[in-house]
């Protein structure tokens, strides 16, 4: 089993709370703030484009407990979307027509009602997305999980930030790399990296302080040597920056280098990144139906604009479409180099 | 002049354009040339960081040290191979010295008898 270590929210630690997170970052100087940024790119206000991914986060609970988390996750979290969020998300999705569903976590396969969510959102026709961490599925009562995907055609996005045991042990806990492996070869058993139709693609954070690098680059190299040194097949790797909040930042306060990540974040800046960021087709939803621009705010517990209906219970597609989003000096972590979202480089 | 206590800063490695300031034709040049060089061509962008990176350590400069450190690991490198680069940089010094002891081989067999 791998290491886990206590949580912000278990270690009472004041950045367990997104309002202390956001008036942290508030208070570090940065060469420009983001809403100026977004002026220089012409994008002020930032509004979506149209919502096509419903991604929802079926709460905080995880068998691992990453140093670089933005959802603070582990098995002590207790936060699991109630039956009465999940029922309102899928009549959301079917009566807005979103064409596809994003779980999110937490690790997503311990809610107790995950088979069924799949289960239903694939049979409103939307294509299906599941965020795994890899050693979930290894866990006793979680086995049956991969196959159930694979009957529905779900897509995989899972979390392997670097092919070798050293780095991944460094940022997601000692261990975790063996057992990532086994989830992997599973998967690949089932035709998951290896036969059309069943997706398996790979998330890469950097493990420290620096931008990931070319998206298409490390592709190759992930490729090649996941397959050289352990026969393991994948479609894509998506780069994802870390975002100066929650763990991430709690590390980075530990380190004394907040001010220098977030200066770095923001004099990479990208404008045609700042175009493609995820916000502006994603709606996001929290473990209790409040509604979220993205996931990054929805752990900082900034919610939409109040302008529009907040919570899934009431939600508004025309009237989320046209809303204003939520920024922040954080939004730095998805507009640096080549950009970073759930699905990757953006520029 | 401001208090500079050592030779060597780190906050002077952003600074690095500044150097146009005396020349600035020549900056350009240098500075299209060196993005021309780290390019992704018939060697990777990972590699050439590597090479940079062994260099670096070569010619003992401390900012190309900063640098390419950070720049290996962001295209993707680990330690394990940016250790073996740095090695090759040790081996390629120290051999430089020691091959040199062909030459002073060559003085003790003409001096000597």
């Amino acid at each position: 089993m791998a290491r886990v270590l206590p949580t912000l929210q278990k270690q009472g630690a004041p950045l367990a709370d997104g309002a202390a997170q956001r008036a942290r970052l508030a208070d570090i100087p940065v060469p420009r703030s983001f809403a100026d940024a977004l002026r220089s790119a012409g994008l002020y206000p930032l509004r979506p484009t149209q919502i096509e991914i419903l991604q929802i986060n079926v709460g905080k609970r995880c068998n691992q407990t990453c140093r670089h988390c933005h959802v603070d996750a582990g098995p002590d979290r207790t936060e699991v979307m109630p039956r009465a969020v999940i029922e309102a998300c899928l009549r959301f999705l079917q009566r807005a027509g979103i064409p596809t569903l994003d779980i999110t976590g937490g690790a997503p396969e311990l809610h107790p009602d995950f088979r069924e969510i799949v289960t239903r959102g694939a049979a409103l026709g939307a294509h299906v997305m599941h965020r795994c961490n890899l050693t979930a599925i290894l866990l006793p009562n979680y086995a049956d999980i991969p196959e159930l995907l694979a009957a529905e055609r779900v897509e995989i996005v899972a979390s392997l930030p670097y092919y070798q045991a050293r780095e991944t042990d460094a940022q997601r806990g000692e261990g975790v790399f063996e057992e990532s492996l086994v989830g992997l070869g599973r998967l690949n058993a089932l035709g998951y990296g290896r036969t059309t139709g069943l997706v398996l693609n790979l998330v890469t954070n950097p493990v420290g302080t620096f931008l990931p690098g070319s998206q298409a680059a490390l592709e190759r190299d992930w490729k090649r040597e996941l397959k050289r040194r352990y026969d393991i097949d994948f479609d894509h790797l998506y780069t994802i920056t870390n975002m100066p909040i929650s763990r991430f930042l709690a590390f980075l306060e530990a380190r004394g280098r907040t001010a220098d990540y977030l200066s770095m974040l923001a004099n990479a800046f990208n404008p045609a990144a700042a175009a493609g960021v995820m916000c502006r087709n994603i709606l996001s939803v929290g473990w209790d139906g409040t509604l979220y621009d993205c996931d990054f705010n929805q752990m900082l517990e900034l919610p939409v604009s109040a302008t529009v209906p907040r919570s899934i219970f009431d939600a508004d597609l025309a009237a989320l479409e046209a809303r204003e989003i939520e920024t922040g000096p954080h939004c730095f972590g998805c507009t640096a180099g080549a950009g970073s979202s759930c699905g990757g480089a953006v520029a | 002049m401001p208090d500079r206590p050592h030779y060597y800063h780190q906050h002077d490695l952003p600074r690095f354009g500044e150097i146009e300031r005396g020349a600035p034709e020549l900056a350009r040049k240098f500075f299209d040339w060196y993005g021309a060089v780290f390019a992704e061509g018939t060697l990777s962008a990972r590699e050439k960081a590597l090479i940079a990176l062994a260099v670096a350590h070569a010619v003992q400069c401390p900012y190309c040290i900063d640098a390419y450190s950070k720049d290996a690991l962001e295209k993707g490198s680990n330690l394990d191979q940016m250790t073996e680069a740095v090695h090759v940089a040790a081996a390629i010094r120290g051999g430089a010295s020691l091959v040199h002891g062909v030459q002073m081989l060559n003085h003790v067999d003409d001096l000597g008898m």
